[in-house]
């Protein structure tokens, strides 16, 4: 919102902004990239390989006005972010992932994922805390299992239900 | 005219068998309980709850998803009065005025406004929608492939370009949704795009992994990287809950003002409800003799701007189904509901299947009314589910998140594919790029791109068939005006400020 002030003191590069764009020019390649491996099968009109290189040319422009905003500075103000509990739901993420993977199971995995988010929004009862998601996610998977019959991955803690 | 009465009164018998009932109940309760849940709205409560309806019947689905989505922005003025944590930026306003009212001990009054004005403007709105609908399908049967496409442009620019903060933002984040819509099987040719050799890839991206990925999975990232910054506060419902007999005089036209705004800008495809909901405060607060109150709780600023948000929650219902035309994240959220039963919004399933439509609008009616008895005297219920702490909530809602990708296709790939929509959603956040767009691209992309192809075909390759067309013409001026208009004014205003 105060992007638009004209009387900002100082406008810095913004160095978020430029790898923005940056990202933005690397997607458009592997676009452009992936369009050329595609045949044209069509006899007229448009084939499969035209809205990509669409698509791209677009991501390109956004690159450069990407890049235009990051010189100026021009990126709306950010309040700083504190890293651990971002990194921590994401590694429960990839716990939940690696177990469901695995074959552990809907109710461990979930209970994974649990467990780590509660600790990344500050709480330290990881202990209960796993006791109350083994409950939920029990509970869960019995309801959508029995009542609304949909089949979630089964590990040995639900071969035993 | 006669028509739609009778279609109406049909769809009403369709929207009152006893099973319909009961859909629709299940489907305001949920929408209540999860949309009243902090940082989660309306389009994320409906792409939540998509899972559930998985194995219904598409009647009965269609039915609960009507009241997911009215419950869902229920609940979200529910939360954005009693703390000041609005799940949607539509309901910034309603936190404006309405948060400070519930300091004052005006909670109340407050949530009574907003609820029965919500009603009011919804069920107008609702009428409203049941008679355009048919005439706008009229217009639409004799839409070509070329019109559909220059209509999708319209859509594609003023849903990311024309009324957001960047335009440059807002394109950039269309174009992540774009590129997204890419991935898998050409439908035409058969061959392979951005699959890059992974077979689940071959699909497509599903739109409730990216929905639920962005929106769920993102915001618990963000707010827990910004933990430390924010403390919020719950504030008790206080005094009575009951409206005075000011606060009624104070509140109906506000309602009715606020209607008008909302109904019209979300039937058009102009992109969400933030517009009408501010063009509606910025009224009331001009119109109102209590100026000295603004700022500090006036009654108005909820009862107008909550009506403005309702009313265009179901004109966006307009292009959605007689168009197939998703204008905001949530209805791009209900088309997805009707694909997962192979439905496609638009003339033909008014032709097709009018029992559906025409019910689906009918229990739209009965899920306002449940709602109003659903959210007055069971407010206390609804405040007890914001008092549950902050660790658990989001632990929860990323449990329910993910429980809905592992219930559709419990592979490696569609998971990790939801970590990274959410990261994507985060970093989008930080950076303050929209989201919506990124939704509406992935849906509606796919979608031009056959219809263009389509109008391709048929002339032979000319691409002058986009322009001979009047209303593909028309459109297609538009789109370029609503794209080019936000950076002239912008222009012009960087101009203003120098002269000052």
């Amino acid at each position: 919102m105060t992007s638009g002030d004209p009387v900002q003191p100082q406008r810095r590069v913004d160095r978020a902004g430029l790898v923005i764009a940056a990202l933005l020019a690397v997607l458009a390649v592997v676009l452009v990239w992936d369009a050329r491996r595609l045949q044209s099968a069509a006899m007229y009109g448009m084939g499969p390989e035209a809205m990509p290189v669409v698509i791209a040319c677009g991501l390109a422009l956004l690159a450069i006005g990407n890049f235009i905003d990051a010189l100026r500075g021009n990126l709306p103000a950010r309040e700083s972010a504190d890293p651990v509990p971002v990194v921590l739901i994401l590694v429960g993420l990839a716990l939940l992932i690696a177990i469901i993977g695995l074959g552990g199971g809907f109710i461990l995995a979930t209970s994974a994922l649990f467990v780590t988010t509660s600790a990344a929004f500050g709480r330290r009862a990881i202990l209960i805390d796993a006791i109350i998601a083994l409950v939920m996610s029990t509970l869960i998977y019995l309801a959508f299992d029995r009542l609304l019959t949909l089949s979630l991955p089964a590990g040995p803690l639900e071969r035993l239900l | 005219m006669i028509d739609t009465f009778a279609a109406l009164a049909h769809g009403m018998a369709v929207a009152v068998q006893p099973m319909n009932l009961l859909y629709a109940l299940i489907g305001v309760f949920l929408g209540t309980a999860v949309g009243v849940l902090p940082g989660i709205g309306p389009a994320l409560t409906v792409a939540l709850l998509l899972p559930v309806t998985y194995k219904l019947d598409p009647g009965g689905s269609l039915i609960m998803f009507a009241g997911i989505y009215y419950g869902g922005m229920y609940g979200g003025s529910t939360t954005a009065i009693l703390i000041n944590t609005p799940g949607e930026s539509a309901s910034m306003a309603t936190a404006l005025e309405g948060n400070k009212m519930a300091k004052a001990g005006r909670g109340g009054p407050a949530l009574a406004t907003a609820a029965i004005g919500s009603f009011v403007a919804g069920t107008i709105a609702t009428i409203g929608l049941a008679f355009l609908a048919p005439w706008l399908v009229d217009i639409a049967v004799r839409f070509g492939p070329e019109d559909y496409f220059a209509l999708m442009c319209v859509a594609f620019v003023t849903v990311s370009a024309t009324f957001g903060d960047s335009p440059i933002r807002g394109l950039t984040s269309l174009f992540i949704g774009l590129t997204l819509g890419l991935v898998g099987i050409d439908k035409l040719t058969g061959q392979a795009r951005l699959a890059f050799g992974v077979p689940e890839l071959l699909d497509g991206v599903e739109v409730t992994t990216l929905a639920v990925g962005l929106f769920a999975v993102g915001e618990a990232l963000y707010v827990a990287s910004r933990r430390h910054h924010t403390e919020e506060k719950l504030e008790p419902v206080r005094g009575s809950l009951w409206m005075t007999k000011e606060d009624w005089k104070r509140s109906w036209k506000p309602w009715l003002r606020g209607t008008m705004f909302g109904f019209p800008i979300g039937a058009l495809p102009a992109g969400g409800a933030e517009i009408p909901t501010f063009l509606s405060y910025s009224t009331e607060k001009r119109l109102t003799k209590h100026p000295e109150e603004f700022g500090k709780g006036a009654i108005e600023g909820v009862a107008g701007p909550e009506a403005a948000n309702n009313a265009s929650a179901a004109g966006t219902l307009v292009p959605l189904l007689t168009l197939g035309l998703p204008t905001s994240a949530t209805a791009a959220m209900m088309l997805a509901g009707f694909q997962q039963y192979g439905l496609n919004p638009g003339p033909l399933l008014f032709a097709e299947r009018p029992d559906l439509v025409w019910g689906l609008i009918a229990s739209l009616f009965i899920a306002n009314m449940m709602l109003l008895v659903l959210n007055l005297p069971l407010v206390g219920l609804w405040v007890r589910l914001l008092a549950i702490p902050q660790p658990w909530l989001y632990a929860g809602i990323l449990v329910f998140a993910t429980m809905g990708t592992i219930a559709a296709k419990p592979s490696v790939v569609e998971l990790s594919m939801l970590a990274g929509f959410g990261v994507l959603g985060f970093l989008m956040r930080r950076f303050d790029f929209p989201i919506a767009p990124v939704v509406v691209g992935l849906i509606l992309g796919p979608i031009a791109e056959s219809q263009l192809r389509r109008a391709l075909a048929i002339s032979l390759g000319d691409p002058m068939t986009l322009l001979q067309s009047p209303i593909s013409a028309t459109l297609l001026g538009i789109a370029l005006i609503a794209l080019v208009a936000p950076f002239v004014l912008k222009g012009l205003g960087r101009f203003k400020a120098n002269e000052d």
